[in-house]
């Protein structure tokens, strides 16, 4: 029994609790997300936001939270309900697996895997099923018009993203996260690959679908597109879904580019910074860029969108890992 | 545990795979083939190979059953008549598996029957505590067998042409873009430029 308890039992409460002390922070960040989103794109707008619900309307997330739980669910007749309400399950239970490999500070990390970006890379490539389901489940032209939509813009923006780790993965010589972040010690992967860390942050708009490439839920054209049939808790899944993603590719272009947990100059006012506090301000930094871009950019066409996937981003990142590759090789600078 | 753990997958692929087959529905069809995938993965992980069990997932389940999912969605499938044409397959498919089964079996039985061979098999895994089987894999794939995957490579890109060579027929009355033309409009004629004071908008 006592081996029982120390051999199964303890580890597995011991990995409970690390994983509610990563989700709850981040179910918070999303709320709080959505809030800052509204006040960002108000103050662009000259508008003034949410302000109603408590001081500065800071409760707001809570009155939409608790609205969208009370509400009834409502299913279509013509749907096949198993997979309407599955989708929205797969869209929520993606978005947070991924956050298992996220280092946010030296050593803070569920599971320190040595394949952890190919982990993260297949659980964000998996996104797309939680929305091709939906849209082919609500039994709506709308609804199946977005997820197809969907389907082709993630399908051909991984491509991109994948040749992009890549080249981070040749300079840092690693597959696991927290030994690319420290691999980023002199000098961080945004300045020598700077060109890739932008397309990184482009492709990360595509791949989440946000604007100006939210051609899956474009409300002029498809109405909500793949979410049109959903209401209420399962409406909200898709939505903390697509937040938790939003907030998972920041921190992931956070730990290719931006060094992760690391301060900035390590000196000493920035180093007594611990590092989870850096982590979350160059979250919160990129999350900013991607709330500012939905507030100044127009929708792209469809014919653009994929034209700039595969005629412009996948020839350039491609060839920005030959000349990686190359470089690192004559220069004698590849790791072991 | 691992016992456990490996005849849950186990259990779970056969499971999922006998219900590809069975579905009623192609597209739950495609959704059982992704389980299926998925329960594969973790057999390799199991193994030791999380190199594989990851590629398994970004490849198969992330690119290929989307495509597949795509197409089944997008055809117009009635699973009456679906039904009508499986005695008439059954035949082909039974013969597709025994040759399959039977060179499976030819695989193990060369390992059990031949000693030396399992000298070969062993001498391309390092030990997991020496190499991270990402690193093996590199090691030789690019070294021993570059002629191999690279021949790969050239079958892939040679089926990826005549796919394209096969579906594009140029249309005539068909309405384009032109993207260098539309780039290279002077901004004059598109975009008026305006000076706006600071949170006062225009």
């Amino acid at each position: 029994m006592a081996e029982f308890w120390t051999e199964f039992l303890w580890p597995l409460i011991l990995i409970l609790l690390k994983i509610m002390a990563f989700v709850m922070p981040l179910l918070m960040a999303v709320a709080y997300l959505t809030y800052a989103e509204r006040k960002v794109i108000a103050a662009m707008h000259l508008r003034k936001g949410p302000n109603v619900v408590g001081p500065f309307g800071l409760l707001q997330p809570m009155a939409d939270g608790l609205k969208l739980f009370i509400k009834e669910t409502v299913v279509p007749t013509g749907a096949n309900p198993v997979v309407f309400l599955l989708a929205p399950v797969v869209t929520f239970v993606l978005a947070l697996v991924g956050w298992a490999v996220i280092p946010v500070s030296d050593g803070w990390v569920i599971a320190d895997i040595n394949v952890g970006i190919l982990y993260l890379f297949a659980v964000s490539s998996l996104g797309i099923y939680g929305i091709i389901m939906a849209g082919w489940a609500s039994n709506s032209k709308y609804a199946f018009l977005g997820g197809l939509r969907s389907a082709a813009q993630m399908v051909s923006y991984e491509v991109s993203i994948g040749f992009i780790i890549v080249t981070v993965l040749i300079t840092a010589g690693s597959l696991n996260l927290s030994d690319i972040v420290r691999a980023q010690s002199g000098l961080w992967f945004c300045i020598p690959h700077f060109p890739m860390f932008v397309l990184f942050m482009i492709s990360a708009l595509a791949e989440t679908n946000r604007t100006p490439f939210d051609l899956p839920e474009a409300e002029s054209e498809l109405v909500g597109g793949y979410n049109t049939e959903y209401s209420a808790m399962t409406f909200a899944m898709f939505f903390l879904g697509e937040y938790a993603n939003m907030i998972l590719m920041s921190s992931l272009a956070v730990i290719l580019f931006l060094g992760g947990w690391l301060p900035p100059v390590a000196v000493a006012p920035f180093t007594w910074v611990p590092g989870v506090i850096w982590f979350a301000l160059k979250v919160s930094a990129v999350l900013f860029f991607y709330l500012w871009a939905r507030a100044t950019l127009p929708r792209y066409r469809y014919d653009q969108l994929m034209r700039l996937g595969w005629k412009v981003f996948l020839p350039l990142s491609l060839a920005w890992v030959v000349l990686t590759s190359v470089t690192m090789y004559l220069c004698g600078w590849l790791p072991n | 545990m691992t016992a456990f753990v490996f005849y849950l997958f186990a259990a779970l692929a056969i499971a999922s795979g006998a219900m590809v087959v069975t579905a009623r529905n192609p597209v739950h069809s495609v959704l059982f083939l992704i389980l299926t995938f998925f329960n594969v993965a973790g057999l390799f992980i199991l193994l030791g190979a999380e190199f594989v069990a990851m590629i398994m997932v970004i490849v198969y389940v992330g690119a290929v059953a989307v495509l597949f999912l795509f197409v089944v969605m997008m055809l117009d499938i009635h699973a009456v008549t679906m039904r009508e044409g499986f005695l008439k397959i059954l035949p082909m498919g039974a013969a597709v598996a025994l040759v399959l089964f039977a060179e499976m079996s030819l695989v193990f039985a060369t390992w059990m029957m031949a000693p030396d061979l399992d000298a070969v098999r062993a001498a391309a895994e390092p030990p997991l505590t020496e190499m991270s089987n990402t690193e093996a894999i590199g090691s030789v794939l690019y070294t021993d067998y570059i002629y191999l995957f690279q021949m790969a490579g050239i079958v892939l890109l040679i089926g990826m042409i005549g796919s394209i060579m096969l579906t594009m027929r140029a249309r005539v009355g068909v309405k384009r873009q032109n993207p260098h033309e539309q780039a290279t409009r002077p901004i004059s004629d598109c975009i008026e430029i305006k000076k706006v004071a600071t949170g006062k908008g225009v």
